[in-house]
């Protein structure tokens, strides 16, 4: 243990501070950048955004001989170009999670809320920091899968799409603003749940349990209420072709960010009124 | 300058702090005291505004701590539970909390330093033993050069150095005019830091007054003498609500009257007293013997029955 400092009177310090928004930024930036959790969270997002788009052009460029020309039909380069989207939301919606889980579980949440009593400043920059740098991070890697699987199919015509093609550049690119909103929306069930373990559960239901559940329902219904779901809604944001009971992507994409502002309103009301 | 009124806090059914009234005031270090469970830590929660009060309020300087501006040069808390990511280094640690209220970067070195954390600013958090956990808790609460400082149990896991420098701190805040509130179940560091003593049991307030009128009134009668004759003096003083204890031959403790009252009676009957010592009882007695009732947790003691089962 190093020795304590000789000097004990506390050096004076100029009381230029007063809590802004912005300031509450920057302090929250701090807080995500120096924590090896979300190197690795991120790290994982990047790398399964692109790896699963060049497996999957790979498997697909050196089967296409054998397959049929239902099975040929079935592939869309663009499916392939988004493939690891599917996957890499995990990693965005664990850490969206934990950016507000792990300051309960450590307790970093008071020294937090006695450093901006107010508390929302907190939330939204949170949600400000979190958004815009998961958005920065995952727009390279839609593109680099994008160019690199088109790259891989290039020897086959039936799989070549172009960039400046009608809503190409949107799905691409949507497909980094579906990734931010899914980890602002677990970041919103984060501060609603308080606790990891159930964050991650409870972003998985309404992800991945309740829309095959769905299936339970006679059809006429599922087709009638699935198109609503976060999950369904927010898949529009990165999918070119758009079924007869499906939402088209303005409409899909401004209702995922209504069930967005919805958890974090929820999350907003909670946080002030409850006890840390 | 932290003021209460009425102050009380439910968890359930349970009555945590139960209508608390006090001021605690700048300038001097003001000892907040009692047993385990009696509501010390959830009263600087309500002052921090972490806890909404049941009933009642707290104000620092004036407001309720959120409508402040610049909260961190108001009061400055070191917490009882841990308030820091595992995962995080200290010395990021200290620099998210700065950046809230735009403290610069050197204002974070310099309480490193004061600390004494400076060679292990870069570990994680987490890997922390409990008193280095405690001085960053420390820095943290220093980091705003706040007006009152509020310490939850900050001796709490420190060696005996750090418990030294400590109390120094502690009586430079105060002597630099800060208001300084301190808790503690350790009444013997209260009785060498603290000017000023709020002893609570049961989450309600038992005393308020300053240390020296808390010993006095605590030790009174307690006396030990030297007689050649102890054994006649015995005789003389012993009365129904004096007990008069041989602790060794011609060495007596006599409970129940003051040593002006003792040598009075020796002189009257001429009796030689070789040695007449007023006891200064502990704090530490003196406060069990003012929370005995108050007592949440008292140390089991087995009744017949159950000593059989
Ligand atoms: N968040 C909470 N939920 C429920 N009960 C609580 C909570 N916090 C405190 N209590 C209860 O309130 C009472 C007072 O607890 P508190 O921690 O304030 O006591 P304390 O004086 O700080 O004790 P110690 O000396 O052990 O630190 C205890 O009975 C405790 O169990
Ligand atoms: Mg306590």
């Amino acid at each position: 243990m190093s020795t304590l400092a000789s000097i004990q009177r506390l050096p004076r310090a100029a009381h230029t501070g007063r809590v802004t928004q912005f300031r509450v930024v920057l302090s929250e930036w701090t807080k995500l950048h120096s924590l090896r959790s979300t190197r690795w969270s991120l790290f994982a997002g990047i790398l399964l955004t692109i790896a699963f788009p060049v497996l999957f052009a790979a498997v697909t460029s050196s089967h296409w001989g054998t397959m049929s020309a239902h099975e040929r039909a079935d592939r869309h380069p663009l499916d392939i170009a988004l493939a690891g989207v599917n996957v890499s939301q995990l990693a965005i919606a664990v850490l969206g999670v934990l950016v507000i889980t792990g300051e309960y579980s450590t307790g970093m949440i008071r020294a937090s809320f006695t450093a901006v009593p107010k508390r929302l400043p907190v939330l939204w920059a949170k949600t400000v920091v979190f958004g815009v740098v998961s958005f920065l991070l995952m727009l390279p890697p839609v593109l680099i899968a994008f160019f690199a699987s088109q790259a891989i199919l290039s020897r086959h015509d039936l799989l070549q799409i172009s960039f400046s093609h009608p809503g190409v550049a949107r799905s691409v690119i949507g497909g980094a603003i579906y990734l931010m909103l899914v980890g602002i929306f677990a970041l919103g069930i984060g501060a609603i749940v308080r606790n990891t373990a159930g964050g991650i559960a409870t972003f998985a239901a309404i992800f991945f349990v309740i829309p095959p559940l769905m299936n339970i329902l006679p059809t006429s219904w599922n087709n009638a209420i699935s198109q609503y779901l976060p999950s369904e809604a927010g898949r529009q944001i990165f999918s070119l072709t758009h079924g007869a009971h499906s939402l088209a992507p303005w409409p899909g994409g401004l209702l995922f960010v209504g069930y967005c502002a919805l958890t974090l309103a929820i999350a907003a009301v909670l946080l002030v009124r409850r006890d840390t | 300058m932290i003021e209460a009124q009425g102050l009380t806090k439910d968890y359930g059914d349970k009555r945590a702090v139960d209508g608390l009234t006090f001021s605690v005031r700048p300038g001097v270090v003001t000892g907040f005291l009692g047993p385990n469970g009696s509501g010390k830590s959830t009263t600087m929660r309500l002052i921090l505004g972490l806890d909404a009060p049941t009933g009642g309020d707290v104000t620092v300087n004036g407001k309720h701590y959120r409508d402040h501006e610049a909260p961190l040069h108001e009061v400055g808390a070191l917490l009882e539970a841990r308030s820091v990511h595992t995962g995080r280094s200290a010395y990021n640690h200290l620099l998210a909390l700065a950046r809230t209220h735009g403290i610069p970067r050197s204002r974070v070195d310099e309480l490193i330093d004061l600390v004494g954390l400076r060679e292990v600013a870069k570990q994680r958090a987490g890997k922390f033993s409990l008193g280095m956990g405690q001085r960053l808790g420390i820095a943290a609460a220093l980091l705003g050069d706040p007006s009152t400082v509020m310490l939850d149990e900050p001796v709490n896991g420190l060696d005996p150095e750090g418990i030294h420098w400590m109390r120094s701190l502690l009586k430079g805040l105060a002597g630099e005019g800060r208001t300084v509130f301190v808790s503690s179940h350790l009444m013997s560091e209260m009785s060498l830091t603290a000017d000023h003593l709020i002893v609570i049991g049961r989450g309600r307030k038992i005393a308020d007054t300053s240390t020296s009128e808390f010993l006095s009134a605590a030790s009174g009668n307690v006396v030990r003498l030297r007689s050649p004759q102890a054994a006649e003096l015995s005789r003389l003083l012993v009365a129904p609500d004096v007990t008069v204890e041989a602790l060794e031959p011609g060495y007596l403790e006599v409970h129940g009257l003051t040593a002006v009252q003792i040598g009075d009676v020796a002189a009257a009957n001429g009796i030689a007293l070789h040695e007449l010592t007023p006891q200064q009882a502990s704090l530490e007695e003196a406060f069990m013997d003012l929370t005995r009732e108050e007592i949440e947790f008292k140390a089991a003691e087995l009744e017949p029955e159950e000593a059989v089962a």
